[in-house]
């Protein structure tokens, strides 16, 4: 799957980094909690999140994320989407809720990681 | 590399956006020396874990990296209050942060499990009222 696939299955807006569209993805992980991303993801490409802050960028950039989606219809800053772009990070807005979104790419063949 | 690189952070406590930072810069000069990948996440999730904790609970501090030709050794120093019961506060889940940092996406109790996790070495120093120091250590 890459990331192109990723936004048309939940239609979602693509933020920044449309360049990297065709960057292929084989993990995701959903959560709102930083550490616990930090704590449970390894090898992990995509980060679904509904949290909105700074913090999350620099989150996916510690874990060589390639993706962060957000959803429920949240949306990122300014300084947001300039870390992203400086990190080679593609942005995805979707209104879907988080099962759902989860539960849609989970159903198109991405999985978990390999827990601890 | 024949002598070691060393690097010192000063970390604000009072602008959360920023946390991160020095960890983030840390990341970035250990890709350009071309250490494992492996090695660099592992350095950079303690020492955020770390970074952030320090804006968290303790005000800010400081930060010394020390880059050798085997490892990677950091220490995080602050002057914050101290930790309590530094076994409860290795527990997963344990967490004295309050809610409005869990707000923020951190505060899981899951900072200093991390950081011991992600490391070769771990040791912490800790005195109420002083301050905690963490004595990390990764190899490379």
């Amino acid at each position: 799957m890459n990331i192109n696939d990723i936004k048309e299955i939940l239609g979602a807006e693509v933020i920044c980094r449309t360049d990297l569209l065709e960057t292929t993805v084989n993990a995701a992980c959903g959560s709102d909690m930083m550490s616990d991303v930090l704590a449970f993801v390894k090898e992990q490409a995509v980060l679904l999140t509904g949290l909105v802050n700074p913090q999350v960028v620099r989150t996916a950039e510690m874990m060589d994320m390639h993706c962060i989606v957000f959803v429920r219809g949240k949306r990122p800053n300014l300084e947001m989407i300039e870390m992203a772009e400086d990190r080679d990070m593609v942005m995805l807005c979707t209104d879907l809720e988080m099962f759902t979104s989860c539960g849609k790419l989970y159903s198109a063949g991405l999985r978990g990681g390999s827990g601890k | 590399m024949a002598d070691s690189i060393r690097l010192h952070y000063d970390v604000s406590g009072t602008d959360f956006t920023l946390a991160g930072a020095a960890s983030s810069d840390v990341k970035r000069t250990l890709k350009q020396l071309g250490i494992s990948p492996d090695a660099i996440r592992n350095v950079a999730i303690a020492m955020y874990e770390g970074e952030i904790n320090m804006v968290i609970h303790a005000g800010g501090g400081e930060i010394d990296v020390e880059i050798t030709e085997n490892d990677i050794r950091m220490v995080l120093e602050d002057h914050g209050p101290g930790i309590e019961n530094v076994e409860l506060a290795m527990k997963e889940g344990y967490s004295t942060a309050p809610d409005n940092i869990r707000s923020l996406g951190f505060g899981a109790g899951m900072g200093l499990p991390n950081i011991k996790k992600y490391t070769d070495d771990f040791r912490i120093e800790t005195q109420l009222g002083v301050g905690t120091k963490l004595i990390l250590k990764v190899n490379i």
